[in-house]
């Protein structure tokens, strides 16, 4: 029997997203080689969280943990209490690379998870998030005949069709030049704050992270550690040139150790 | 859920002799489970192997296979390689002679047996040709196919630092479309191997082909026919073997870091 | 002035052709024909519907052969990639075996099937199997990982993952390796029929040799089964180059 008040307590601090002790350790050539560390992580619903961190840290090691595509070492990840032990429909990985299905259209590619629901709602949701992440026109393209930053959307678009509690990305803009990026941030935002997922996005830009996230966690060189965490209180839509913005950013580069003079 | 531990290496030894031994036992189990007194047993192949293996005539075999295979992969390569760069050097003129080329290509190197015992009669150049038959066609595709696929870049980069027709061949393209070349040609001598045995079989009457059938024909010998040919396949896999060491020297190896 | 593309290669032919006819008239008392008494001797063929009974019996043992070994040798060949003991258990064996010429397995052939179709069938069945187990198994560990996580993202269960994601995304490759085994089934089997049976392409070569050195009938069936073996190949091309199959180049 337990107390009402502790469980209704306990259930409104619950994290969406609850990272305990997590430890990642490769074998090396035969020695341990610690890629991720003691890792404590709370994201609540809804939450926008940039993992930000000098490249080969660990990020996305720790990224394929929290999604459940690598096995933790030590510690555990929950979502919503229940702890992850494999990929799961309930939250979607994006990936860096493009990893549309060349064989399916973008039709096919969004639909991908949705096979189990009736044909006509599979169609709604379908259209929806065509529509959502602006493709209307190409929903029969193949993959090969879209743009990089069309193949990235579209990828988002078969993520939120199955209606993730979490989105992880990996660098998903990181191969797009810099001009698409800054468009495919917005969309992201815009997106964003249609549906109110919540999101864990791992990044190396600084700028990126100061635009996008409501908290940024700064991880140390390999193994990552959390180093330091900003809260970005800045409401959206930003303004990328306010002081506010200038002095978050700064204080960003300062916890990677990078001087923001050059 | 991907488990980060890897299986140990060790297993890539043990795995390969648990199913060699397996497949062994129920080769021997069958032999004796059906009571054939034709088919020879495991044991009596390894027998066969020793016993050829003290008679000269295994090692002339093995030497006349060889040798018809080096001359006619050789020829195949000296005229092969040069016609196939050509073709790929000049579009309009592999439009013209493709397909010629595409209606000789399907037509098995062993229905050329009538044809080179005329030109050749019976005996050894009969069935070098087989053999330059077997390996030509893959070498001059595979040319063809390397040379196509440089990127324009690398003609314009060579151009632009003054080269000739001949140096931008031999000292831009070449190279470019090697990688490709050489698993045409690694190809085009599995192709030969396989040739040689079948030419061996109708044509002559030295060689691992003739071994085989030679076997069986004097006497029933299938000891004998199966451990020649498992001696065949040993040697083909050590001719393939040898040639994927020479893909992997350095000069030749940008090719193959993303292919296969 | 402009020709249509194909006037060049037809020329070409012709202007082969012509040199043949040429080669052989002057050398009178010559075994091999000319390209004139190849066609009539392909027009005797034709009447007689003799061809059409030996095309039928090559395509009848290669369909079956490349038939089963397809359905034996891909599914097998995927489950061995997929798994990395599979492959090392297997591939050392394959290895082995694959470089024995087809035609080395004539005797055993014969001895398990007889002289006869099975014979020349199980022969094909040889020569497609390990090219397309090797085929298969290199198709399977050369999907990008990234199509793998993603597809393992959605909660497929095993049957559909490998519908959905494991089968479309070998398909480019499986689909070439098929057609260049389907090449080296058509060498063996006109090689097999050579040797093993009394019907078909390849015994009508031998046939036409040894009855009566008729060589302008050798020709005329070599012709044939090269012009067969084009077809074939043009066929796989062309399922290729359907749009859900060509992504992979």
């Amino acid at each position: 029997m337990s107390l009402p008040h502790t469980v209704i307590a306990a259930s409104a601090a619950k994290p969406k997203l609850q990272v305990t002790g997590l430890s990642v350790v490769y074998q090396s050539n035969g020695k341990p080689l610690a890629a991720v560390e003691d890792i404590n992580l709370e994201i609540s619903d809804g939450e926008f969280v940039c993992l930000v961190g000098p490249s080969g840290c660990g990020k996305s090691t720790l990224m394929n943990a929290m999604g459940g595509f690598l096995s933790p070492s030590r510690g555990s990840v929950a979502i919503d209490g229940e702890t992850v032990s494999g990929p799961d429909r309930r939250r979607i990985l994006v990936f860096q690379e493009y990893a549309v299905f060349p064989w399916l259209t973008v039709e096919g590619n969004i639909g991908f998870g949705l096979s189990k629901l009736p044909r006509e709602e599979r169609e709604q949701r379908i259209a929806h998030y065509v529509e959502l992440v602006r493709l209307q026109g190409f929903e029969h393209a193949y993959p090969s005949d879209l743009s990089g930053g069309m193949k990235q959307r579209l990828q988002v678009a078969r993520a939120l069709a199955v209606n993730p509690d979490v989105l992880f990305l990996d660098e998903p803009f990181g191969a797009l030049d810099s001009i698409t990026r800054v468009l495919m941030r917005a969309e992201l935002l815009r997106i964003w704050q249609a549906e109110r997922r919540t999101i864990v996005f791992v990044t190396h830009e600084t700028d990126e992270a100061v635009q996008l996230a409501d908290r940024v966690v700064v991880l140390s060189s390999r193994p990552a550690r959390i180093q330091d965490i900003l809260t970005i209180d800045i409401p959206h839509p930003r303004n990328i040139s306010s002081p506010r913005y200038l002095a978050l950013r700064d204080e960003l580069l300062k916890m990677i150790g990078l001087a923001y003079e050059i | 859920m991907k488990k980060i531990r890897q299986p140990r290496r060790w297993e890539i030894w043990l795995w390969p002799l648990v199913t060699a031994a397996l497949l062994l036992a129920v080769w021997q189990y069958s032999v004796l489970w059906t009571r054939t007194n034709v088919f020879p047993s495991p044991l009596g192949v390894w027998h066969g192997i020793l016993g050829l293996s003290h008679e000269h005539v295994l090692w002339a075999d093995i030497g006349a296979s060889l040798r018809r295979v080096a001359v006619g992969f050789g020829a195949a390569v000296l005229v092969g390689i040069p016609l196939g760069l050509c073709l790929g050097w000049f579009p309009a003129l592999h439009q013209v002679v493709n397909p010629v080329l595409e209606i000789l290509r399907p037509i098995s190197p062993i229905a050329w047996i009538p044809v080179a015992i005329v030109f050749f009669g019976v005996g050894d150049p009969a069935a070098i040709f087989l053999v330059f038959l077997g390996a030509f066609f893959p070498i001059v595709v595979a040319c063809v196919g390397g040379v196509s696929s440089v990127p324009p870049l690398f003609r314009r980069a060579g151009r632009n630092f003054g080269l000739s027709n001949a140096q931008l061949l031999r000292r831009v393209v070449f190279p470019a479309a090697l990688p490709q070349i050489l698993i045409g040609l690694r190809i085009a001598l599995g192709i030969g191997w396989l040739v040689v045995v079948a030419g061996e079989m109708i044509a002559v009457d030295s060689g691992l082909g003739y071994l085989v059938i030679d076997s069986r024909n004097s006497g029933k010998r299938y000891d004998l026919v199966v451990a020649a040919m498992l001696i065949i396949g040993i040697i083909g896999l050590i001719l393939d073997a040898g040639f994927r060491t020479i893909e992997r020297i350095r000069s030749v190896r940008w090719g193959f870091r993303h292919a296969v | 002035m402009r020709f249509p593309i194909w006037v060049r290669p037809v020329l070409f032919i012709l202007a082969l052709l012509a040199l043949w006819q040429i080669a052989i008239d002057l050398h009178p008392g010559q075994l091999l024909p000319g390209p004139i008494a190849v066609f009539a001797a392909t027009g005797e063929l034709l009447q007689h519907g003799l061809l059409l009974k030996h095309v039928v019996a090559s395509l009848f043992r290669v369909t079956w052969g490349f038939v089963l070994a397809s359905i034996t040798a891909i599914p097998l060949g995927l489950i061995l990639g997929w798994y990395r003991r599979g492959e090392w258990a297997f591939n050392p064996l394959v290895q082995v075996f694959r470089p024995i010429s087809p035609l080395a397995w004539i005797p055993i052939a014969i001895l398990w099937f007889g002289i006869g179709d099975l014979s020349s069938i199980f022969l094909i069945f040889v020569g497609s199997f390990f090219p397309l187990l090797l085929t298969a198994m290199s198709a399977v560990q050369n999907i990008p990982a990234v199509y793998i996580n993603a597809g393992s993202n959605f909660g497929l269960s095993s049957s559909d993952f490998v519908a959905r994601v494991i089968y479309p995304a070998v398909a480019p490759r499986l689909l070439v390796g098929m057609r260049i085994t389907l090449g080296i089934a058509w060498l063996v089997v006109v090689a097999a029929e050579m040797i093993a049976v009394n019907s078909g392409l390849g015994f009508l070569i031998v046939d036409a040799r040894n009855a009566g050195n008729r060589y302008d009938l050798v020709v005329a069936g070599m012709l044939i089964i090269g012009i067969i073996g084009l077809l074939l190949d043009l066929g796989m091309r062309s399922i290729g180059r359907i749009k859900y199959f060509q992504w992979g180049d």
